[in-house]
């Protein structure tokens, strides 16, 4: 079984986000950019699989669609155990490119299961799996907790609304994992750093891909109002509050 | 423009998110000069029906469950691009959900539709089409603009005011006439979550951090809760720790949720959990610290310990709910 993980690149999950002065863009300078973290546990979770004596999973690839100021990060997925990494070279505008894109690399290279984080903690679209299993016309399954292999299926916890499924199903599929499905994302050893330097990082270049949908501006959310203290030993002023200054009780 | 959406019910009953994306559904319909038909799977007593016709639904198209008893994203997904066609919508909606997260993009793709989740209010303008949304985890708005004659978007939870707008609801039964692929999956298990009141969905949320230093202490938060009829909540490290189930972390890698009232206790306000918190209409905060980050973004706060404070706050709870 061939995994591929899709990876999204995003600025530090403590990032203070500023746009240009036009506020068309983000202001990318000094941020610090890290692999989304749902991605990065849902690669995690694969080479825990793969890791397992006698696993199914003979490759696990990360594949991410953007420009080469990615590699450094890329470069990371390499360094905690993935076996090779693809990146589509195109600034892809949306969520529906992004899955163009990753179909055909799909496609190409024979994967039999596709990971994705369930949101990516930039535009939180969460929309790149599914588009791309339409796409392929493929199987799909959201809100995954967890996820282990056998020979030709995968078994899988599904979270729904209010309840929890068990699911067997067969690849090829598309898995959008959400937290849960692994606990701690790996740290880079000096040995993995070292090794990921000669490991494949592919750059592919693009197919032709329409959008349909592109961000035009951006704004800061307005100013908080200030906290208003209340003496601990005084509660019920909270409450009075709540009721009648809030509207919420 | 016409407008379709989606109206999922849990075992025969709109959630009041449904009723939240109708009404929104009437106001963007009618800005336009179009109408709103809804999508209905399975067989909703006629009285819930007739709910959504009070909101300003137009028409409802009642469809058996797609694909069989399982929940099946593709089925759906063909269903719901079929009825977006059959009714001549150039706008398909959902509310936010593990189902809209699975079918809505899916939709999109085979309408070759423009997509954006996490909306917050009606367009800011018809031609271009351009809609705000918030990104970064709510630390900024984004307005999306969209060239494709079709829209697919998801509603954000608790971001539009149900309102009565009763217009005449004709119902019909539509069956598309689609192929739709065997589901090729099996569910082996199914655990409900049935009793405690669903986070997604509360009003009222009660949220515990690292700050109650041990999961068997949890009971001074449960009795809060119960007060106020609340769902519970925790940070990350407190699911982490096992000291709540997972289902209740919120923040940035966890739910996302949006009441009207979020009870932070012991919890220090990190950037990440924020980004799970941050559209709830009041929070306050209850921490030991008066520096924690968690009261630049509380409207009201208690310096103090919440062993000794919580418990007099439920008893004034309870006061006010029993006069
Ligand atoms: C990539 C990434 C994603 C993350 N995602 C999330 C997420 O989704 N959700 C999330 O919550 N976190 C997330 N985190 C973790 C986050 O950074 C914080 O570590 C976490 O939110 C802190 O949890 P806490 O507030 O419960 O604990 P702490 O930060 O330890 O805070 C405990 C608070 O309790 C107060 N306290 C202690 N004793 C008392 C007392 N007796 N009475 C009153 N107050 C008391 C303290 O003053 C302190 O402010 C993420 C981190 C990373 C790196």
């Amino acid at each position: 079984m061939k995994i591929l993980v899709c990876m999204s690149v995003v600025p530090d999950t403590t990032t203070q986000i500023r746009f240009k002065p036009d506020m068309n863009s983000m202001e990318t300078t000094g941020i610090q950019w890290i692999i989304n973290p749902w991605d990065e546990l849902a690669l995690t979770r694969a080479l825990e699989i793969r890791e397992q004596p006698d696993s199914v999973v003979t490759q696990v690839s990360v594949v991410h669609i953007g420009l080469k100021d990615a590699d450094p990060v890329i470069q990371k997925a390499l360094a905690v155990g993935a076996d090779s990494a693809y990146r589509v070279n195109v600034a892809a505008a949306g969520a529906m490119e992004v899955a163009c894109q990753l179909s055909e690399v799909v496609k190409k290279e024979h994967f039999d299961l596709v990971i994705t984080g369930h949101d990516s903690a930039d535009y939180n679209g969460s929309a790149v799996g599914e588009m791309l299993a339409e796409l392929l016309d493929w199987t799909s399954f959201s809100s995954i907790s967890s996820f282990s292999a056998a020979r030709d299926s995968i078994t899988i916890e599904r979270e729904m609304d209010s309840r929890t499924e068990t699911i067997i199903a067969h690849p090829p599929c598309v898995l959008t994992i959400q937290k849960g499905i692994a606990k701690d994302p790996r740290i880079p050893s000096l040995r993995g750093i070292m090794g990921a330097r000669s490991k494949p990082l592919l750059q592919l270049e693009p197919i032709p891909c329409t959008g349909t949908s592109a961000y035009v501006k951006f704004e800061n959310p307005a100013p908080r109002s200030k906290c208003r203290m209340i003496d601990p030993a005084n509660p019920e002023e909270l409450v009075e509050l709540l009721r009648n200054e809030a509207n919420v009780l | 423009m016409s407008v379709l959406i989606y109206a999922n019910h849990d075992a025969g009953k709109f959630s009041k998110s449904v009723l939240e994306l109708a009404s929104y559904a009437f106001a963007l319909a009618n800005q336009t000069g179009g109408q709103v038909t809804a999508l209905v799977t399975g067989n909703p007593a006629g009285s819930e029906l007739d709910k959504l016709g009070k909101y300003g639904v137009a028409k409802i198209l009642l469809t058996p469950e797609p694909g069989g008893r399982a929940f099946d994203n593709r089925a759906y997904a063909a269903f719901m691009a079929s009825a977006a066609q059959a009714s001549g919508a150039s706008c398909v909606l959902f509310s936010d959900g593990s189902i809209s997260r699975a079918v809505a993009p899916r939709v999109a793709v085979r309408l070759q539709a423009g997509y954006v989740a996490g909306v917050i209010g009606l367009p800011d303008s018809i031609e271009p089409f351009k809609i705000r949304r918030s990104v970064f985890t709510g630390k900024a708005y984004g307005f999306v603009e969209i060239t494709s004659p079709v829209k697919v978007m998801i509603l954000a939870r608790n971001s539009w005011q149900i309102a009565e707008n009763p217009v005449t609801c004709t119902v019909e039964n539509f069956v598309p006439e689609i192929a739709v692929p065997a589901a090729g999956f099996e569910v082996v298990k199914v655990e409900e979550q049935t009793g405690a009141i669903r986070l997604q969905d509360a009003e009222v949320v009660v949220s515990g951090g690292r700050g109650l230093k041990s999961g068997d202490n949890w009971k001074i938060l449960e009795e809060l809760a119960g007060s106020l009829g609340a769902a519970m909540a925790c940070s990350r490290p407190v699911a982490d720790e096992g000291w709540r189930p997972h289902q209740e972390h919120v923040g940035q890698t966890g739910k996302v949720i949006a009441p009207n009232l979020y009870f932070a206790c012991g919890i220090s306000g990190a950037i990440q959990h924020i980004g799970g918190i941050s559209s709830s209409r009041v929070i306050v905060a209850i921490n030991k610290d008066p520096e924690a980050p968690i009261f630049q973004f509380a409207r009201y706060g208690i310096v103090g310990d919440l062993f000794q404070v919580l418990p007099v706050l439920t008893q004034a709870i309870k006061k006010l709910k029993s006069e």
